[in-house]
């Protein structure tokens, strides 16, 4: 429960202090941290254009991945303290769940019957299933570091202790870093305000959607950052008590904006014909975490 | 004996019925036996899932030897599954053979050999004598042959069945290879005597024993590189065919796998590490290219090869289990393997009728032609993109349960391991995901370019929803779809016979962790649950704060073109391209392009075809060989009879005079020894 009231939390301010950041290096003011609310508030009110091409699909797409995004927030735990769902394997639900949204999102974009967004659905479908992999070796990793298959056992009883482990946690962080860059259609795999459709991954996709679906699409994806700074922050949270935690978690939640932030202002997008081959080599960095739990538990020796 | 008697007799009679009645009798007699023998194998199926089994010996004949006829609770699960396929395939092809009423002959075949495969389905499942099960085995083969040559006017069709026929007896030498093998020693061809072999002999000759099975087996249920035959069978035939063959016929290959394990007492470890490598490669391999196939029915193909290396991950699994004497693993892999081999039978079926409506309004399987038909076909639509969630193993429906179970097992089996297995479970890891992945790429891509956006080819005829007839036999398959999405609970726990075979635990010694899975079991079922109320909640919260928010209807935004046009689309070819290209090493795809150039350019043109490697070097590459070499021999038929006469002299001759000689040689040397 407190997991979830915390990322909702979270996701008020979190995109705002990725703007708000990225204004700040590029010398400008820029808008208050809770600007990205406010226009999702706005777009709530608003009417709602629909293409004549589009059908069901179209209409029912929006509410079920927002329902997913929900879903899998239920499952993320807070340190010691159990999400709303947990049990043995709950993050392939965790994972899968997310597909269910991202199928819907792919189709509804094919929906439109639009070449623009038949590309972006195509590149979304091809780079988060790139990313995959490496979350389920990552979680494999885990589940064989500490011998607990669900997220709330895993991070309990994730403790760091010598070197290597430190080493783990920072491939750790990198790898679902990476991995909510990726799901989230962010820099250096997506650049979200670039002003041309054919450059676009996410945004495209969602070029037919207005009002209060788009309000919808939106807020799932300040929700979706918020998920993900949660699982980062419970790599570190381990059994302190709450009063420790919960600074923690904001501190990380706030640090992973700003990095974010500073990521889209000083990095380029990658080129998009080899942004595949670059999401599979996360799998590698998982692979090396891996192959670090196994020194861990003395399997070399 | 009185429920074989009359199992027999409603067989003979229908088979006896069919060809004399008005072609409208036809189906209906069908579908009524076939609900008959239905009937009576699932009461005794029913009776072992609840623990009892079955048995009866018949005398035979001399040549048999004993017949026994034992069900246990495998054969109970896997008879279930046929029973439930060929009802729905029996109800749907009433409704889709319509169209080819004018066949009256070639429809009785049809229909008679429909209910033999189901009945030899289940006399496979049933039958422990070798000698009886592979005339079981061939008469299945040779009625499913029959089945996918319906349409044997069109070349294509022909090409297909004679390749399932000389592919399924390479199945069968295999089988008979190892059964002869086991009959040698143990005088016996009961398969009692291949447990007999098994804990008699050496550890490596039961290994050798089951890869000799396990070969013949594998063909059949298509995996790689055996798998060559499946993606010219399944378009060839009729939509409920393909539905009922990639569901069920080739599960059988996965029974006789798993009725292998049971009876061979082997080194499970070693043949875990096997299975479990060909799985994955199954696995990945069939996914890989059913996204670059064009015609719909190939595509769903492929995705079979898919799904039997999903479930061949799950065996290898628990054969780890059972190796290392781990009864969670045990439990946890063969669930997910039993469960999703009735799953892959559900979702794949409705995929496989929702084709052949798509098929009946449209006459094309090309993807590349379709396009819109959603707002044509709403009801197929919406079942067939049930179907496609499914099997991309997505929640809150039952592909997503089974596979749910073999990622646990993985994780399971990650505990306490030492390298070669933990790099094994690592590499299933990566091998499943991906394959997750790619199924979504595949299905929203098929899903996407079938159904919609808008037409990209003029169709003769405007596409019309497909008939009541057509559409209750999905929806019968829907509901079981979502009652395993949303009750994985109950369908576990009726597994708890079939699995108590592997593990040989009894209820009263069943370990804590088994006794947890139930638990997680129904927190999925919950989860689903809740999913879809949360989705429905947001939906009805979004129409009620829209309603009274003005809409307008426009056309697609196209960045500043009003005009936009079907011809205007992403295309399958082109929502895939990004992934093509990445994959294109392993693939051979054939292309032919033709450039636009010049001042005043003509039409361009470009056009890929999609091939098989794996079919390329362990078929056409071999194949292309031994053609050469025997086409030196070419002299010797040179079309003179009198060269034919004295061939038959010479080989008479030889006959007669090889033993004489070699008579004469041996006395030879014997006197020679003497001297």
């Amino acid at each position: 429960m407190i997991s979830f009231i915390l990322i909702i939390v979270a996701s008020i301010f979190f995109t705002g202090i990725i703007i708000r950041t990225k204004s700040i290096t590029s010398g400008r003011k820029g808008p208050g941290i809770l600007q990205p609310m406010k226009d999702i508030f706005r777009l709530f009110k608003k009417g709602a254009v629909y293409s004549k091409t589009t059908s069901f699909i179209f209409q029912i797409a929006p509410s079920i991945y927002f329902g997913s995004v929900i879903m899998a927030i239920l499952v993320i735990p807070f340190g010691q303290y159990k999400g709303i769902i947990s049990f043995d394997g709950d993050f392939v639900f965790f994972a899968y769940i997310l597909g269910t949204g991202k199928f819907f999102s792919i189709i509804s974009a094919l929906d439109t019957g639009s070449s623009f967004e038949g590309m972006g659905a195509s590149r979304e479908a091809l780079f988060s299933m790139f990313a995959e992999p490496a979350f389920f070796i990552l979680m494999g990793s885990l589940a064989l570091l500490t011998g607990h298959t669900s997220f709330q056992q895993i991070f309990a009883s994730l403790h760091f202790g010598s070197y290597i482990s430190y080493v783990l946690g920072v491939l750790a962080t990198f790898v679902l870093v990476m991995v909510s860059l990726v799901e989230n259609s962010r820099m250096p795999f997506d650049d979200p305000k670039t002003h041309l459709e054919l450059t676009m991954v996410h945004e495209v996709m969602i070029l037919d959607n207005s009002g209060f679906d788009l309000g919808m699409i939106l807020y799932a994806t300040n929700l979706k950052f918020a998920m993900y700074g949660a699982l980062i922050a419970n790599l570190f949270m381990g059994s302190f008590p709450l009063y420790l935690t919960i600074p923690i978690f904001f501190g990380i939640q706030v640090l992973y904006a700003i990095s974010v932030g500073i990521l889209e202002s000083f990095m380029a997008r990658f080129r998009m014909n080899h942004n595949a081959q670059y999401i599979l080599a996360l799998s590698s960095v998982s692979l090396l975490i891996f192959l670090g739990v196994l020194l861990v538990l003395g399997q070399f020796s | 004996m009185a429920i074989i008697t009359l199992f027999l007799l409603i067989i003979l009679s229908a088979i006896a019925l069919i060809p004399f009645v008005r072609v409208q009798w036809k189906g209906i007699i069908t579908v009524a036996t076939v609900i008959a023998i239905a009937i009576l194998s699932s009461v005794v199926a029913f009776h072992t899932l609840a623990g009892k089994s079955f048995e009866y010996v018949f005398q035979g004949s001399l040549v048999t030897g004993k017949i026994p006829v034992r069900i246990d609770a495998l054969s109970g699960w896997f008879i279930l599954i046929i029973n439930f396929t060929f009802i729905t395939g029996a109800f749907y092809g009433l409704q889709y053979m319509k169209a080819y009423r004018s066949q009256k002959s070639n429809l009785s075949l049809h229909c008679i050999n429909y209910i033999l495969v189901q009945s030899s389905l289940i006399a496979i499942c049933s039958l422990q004598n070798a000698i009886v099960f592979l005339v079981a085995w061939e008469l299945m083969a040779l009625s499913s042959f029959m089945l996918i040559i319906f349409e044997h006017y069109k070349r294509t069709t022909l090409h297909a069945g004679i390749n399932f026929l000389i592919q399924s007896h390479i199945s069968i030498l295999f089988l008979t290879l190892g059964f002869i093998w086991v009959a040698m020693r143990m005088n016996s061809y009961d398969f009692k005597a291949i447990t007999l072999f098994s804990t008699t002999n050496s550890l490596g000759s039961g290994v050798a024993l089951f890869l000799c099975f396990f070969i013949g087996f594998a063909i059949k249920a298509g995996f790689v590189p055996f798998h060559t035959w499946l993606p010219y069978a399944h378009p060839a035939s009729p939509s409920h065919i393909s539905g009922v063959m990639s569901g069920v016929i080739i599960k059988i290959g996965i029974y006789g796998i798993l009725r292998m394990l049971i009876v061979i007492q082997s080194d499970y470890l070693i043949i875990g590490y096997i299975i479990l490598f060909i799985s994955i490669i199954s696995g990945i391999y069939g996914v890989m290219l059913a996204i670059i196939q064009h015609d719909l029915k190939r595509l769903l193909a492929y995705h079979s090869i898919e799904n039997i290396g999903i479930i061949g991950i799950g065996i290898s699994i628990g054969c780890i289990g059972i190796g290392r004497g781990n009864h969670f693993l045990t439990v946890l892999g063969f669930a997910g393997a039993l469960l999703h081999t009735l799953n892959h039978s559900l979702f794949k079926s409705l995929l496989f009728y929702g084709a052949g409506n798509v098929y009946q309004s449209t006459h094309t399987m090309d993807i590349e032609k379709l396009g819109g038909l959603v707002k044509r076909m709403p009801q197929t639509a919406f079942l067939f993109l049930i179907a496609a969630l499914a099997i991309c193993g997505l929640p809150p429906f039952n592909g997503f349960v089974s596979e749910f179970l073999i990622y646990n097992g993985m994780f399971a089996g990650l505990h306490g391991s030492d390298k070669a297995l933990l790099s094994f479970i690592v590499f299933a890891l990566f091998g499943l995901a991906l394959i997750g992945g790619l199924a979504m790429l595949c299905f929203t891509k098929a899903f996407g370019t079938v159904f919609l956006g808008t037409g990209r080819h003029h169709l003769e005829h405007t596409p019309a929803e497909a008939e009541m007839g057509k559409l209750i036999p999905m929806y019968a398959v829907f509901m079981l779809i979502m009652a395993i999405g949303l009750l994985p609970k109950t369908f576990v726990i009726a597994l708890s016979q079939p699995l108590s075979l592997f593990t040989h635990l009894t209820a009263n010694n069943i370990p804590e962790g088994i006794l947890s899975l139930t638990g997680t079991m129904s927190m999925i079922g919950l989860c689903s649950a809740i999913f879809l109320s949360l989705a429905g909640l947001i939906f009805l919260v979004r129409k009620r704060i829209t309603s009274n928010q003005p809409k307008t209807v426009n056309v697609t935004w196209g960045c500043g073109y009003i005009v936009p046009t079907g011809k205007m689309q992403y295309t399958a070819s082109s929502f895939i391209r990004a992934y093509r290209k990445l994959a294109e090493p392993l693939f051979s795809i054939h292309k032919i392009k033709k450039e636009i150039k010049g001042v005043f350019p003509k039409t361009g043109e470009r056009e890929t075809h999609p091939y098989d490697k794996a079919e390329e070097w362990f078929i056409d590459y071999p194949l292309l060989r031994l053609k050469k070499f025997f086409n030196r021999f070419t002299f010797l038929q040179n079309g003179n009879l009198q060269f034919y006469i004295l061939y038959g002299m010479v080989f008479i001759l030889l006959v007669l005079a090889i033993p004489f000689l070699f008579d004469y040689i041996n006395s030879l040397i014997k006197f020679l020894n003497q001297v």
